[in-house]
């Protein structure tokens, strides 16, 4: 049995694990509602230049001037994957999910007899992934640095992929990222970014009204690398979103438990305390007792 | 027909102006063209140059690059990468975003060389145009 001290030791440290973690929440809390604001604020770009690609894709999408980064390669052979995830860890499941969705995709790749490249953005992802996969790394991209993520990230990330792409590096690239539905919900979700894949639903033909200047294909070839700095800076904006509120819950969970810790602690000392005096007085009675 | 429309110039962080307009001045990759209300619906790309917009409560210019504009009959919407008022464009930022261009075109690969290599010329015709 543990002694007093012991005991007074070791509520003492719990307490304090209490504090950091209730600080690493409320710090999560508040990253979180300014990463929310970052990510809405980057959806009204993000859903034009959508919108007007997939108008475009739309019209020129079957002619065979399209552009490579739309139509594709005309292979499908070497798959570049690129696993973002957080520069940080005490986040619940946030890095794991992401790197055991695109785990599950490499590992389909490579059964199919695909190539595999991974680029990593986030160096959770990266020690995630090195043990299975770490052969085929390409290149790591830090943001560790970087305290407010902004459009001038996305869109050098975007350069080293289209200048990767250019030099036939690879065929498609798909990037994997927590999309936030809500705190204590982040989905990891896979996205097709090269060849752009435009969903159905958004095809609703704009292009039909609408005179281009310089022509459509020019327009396209000029926009779809901005789409793919466009994609790569709205997964980036989710994933801090969804960092921050995984971080949020799993810190939330911490002090919860640390609280109930404290409180078990407390009475186990109480007891041993009530014992400790229990003993004493029956010494000081007996020995009264036998003068 | 009104004689104001919406205009909107859009950044991918964050909204930069929603106002109401008589006419906006666009500088196009093929030329520079105004666009009034009732304009036909047009898009097209942006070279980097400056953006007049005129409204009820006076002009506004911004130095914009890269992204484009889609005209319709009530409105024109602008997306730029790089946005922001002229007034906030100062020499030491021109010549990051010229920087910026040059290495773009020494990266390039020699597909889109001829892209960047006039995007790094609009860049510079924009700084001698303020007279930075």
């Amino acid at each position: 049995m543990p002694s007093l001290k012991d005991l007074k030791n070791r509520i003492q440290s719990v307490k304090n694990t209490r504090k950091i973690t209730k600080a690493m929440q409320m710090v999560a809390a508040a990253k979180l509602r300014r990463a929310q604001e970052a990510a809405e604020s980057a959806r009204p770009f993000a859903d034009r230049m959508t919108a007007v690609m997939s108008g475009l894709a739309a019209s020129v999408g079957g002619s065979h001037s399209a552009p490579r980064l739309l139509a594709g390669t005309g292979s499908d052979q070497t798959h570049l994957l690129v696993v973002m995830t957080g520069e940080r860890g005490l986040c619940g499941g946030f890095n794991a999910n992401i790197a055991k969705l695109a785990k599950q995709r490499a590992t389909e790749l490579l059964a199919q007899g695909k190539t595999v490249k991974i680029l990593t953005v986030g160096k959770k992802g990266r020690d995630a992934m090195r043990r299975d996969f770490g052969q085929y790394f390409v290149a790591h991209v830090d943001l560790s640095e970087i305290k407010r993520i902004g459009y001038a990230n996305a869109q050098d990330i975007a350069r080293d992929l289209l200048n990767r792409f250019e030099a036939g590096e690879f065929d498609v690239a798909t990037i994997f990222f927590a999309r936030f539905e809500s705190v204590i919900s982040q989905v990891p979700t896979a996205k097709q970014i090269i060849p752009a894949q435009f969903e159905a639903a958004e095809t609703t033909g704009t292009s039909a009204v609408y005179d281009y200047e310089p022509s459509e294909e020019a327009i396209l070839a000029d926009l779809l690398p901005r789409g793919v700095a466009t994609a790569i800076f709205a997964a980036l904006l989710e994933n801090n979103a969804s960092f921050n509120g995984a971080q949020m819950s799993a810190m939330d969970n911490a002090t919860r438990n640390a609280g109930e810790m404290i409180d078990k602690l407390t009475i186990e000392f109480n007891r041993s305390r009530q014992a400790v005096i229990t003993n004493e007085l029956i010494e000081i009675i007996s020995g009264a007792e036998a003068l | 027909m009104a004689d104001t429309m919406q205009f909107d110039l859009v950044s991918p962080e964050r909204k930069l102006a929603s106002v109401t307009a008589r006419e906006v001045r666009i500088p196009g990759a093929d030329g520079d063209l105004t666009a009034m209300p009732g304009h036909a619906a047009l898009i097209t790309t942006l070279r980097p140059g400056i953006l007049t917009v005129v409204g009820p409560e006076g002009t506004a210019d911004y130095a914009v690059t890269g992204g484009f504009a889609e005209i319709s009959p009530e409105g024109v919407t602008v997306l730029a990468e790089r946005g922001l008022p002229k007034a906030e464009l100062t020499a030491a930022i021109h010549a990051e975003m010229m920087a910026e261009a040059r290495s773009v075109v020494e990266a390039a690969h020699p597909s889109v060389v001829d892209a960047a290599t006039k995007m790094l010329a609009d860049m510079e015709a924009l700084g001698t145009h303020m007279s930075l």
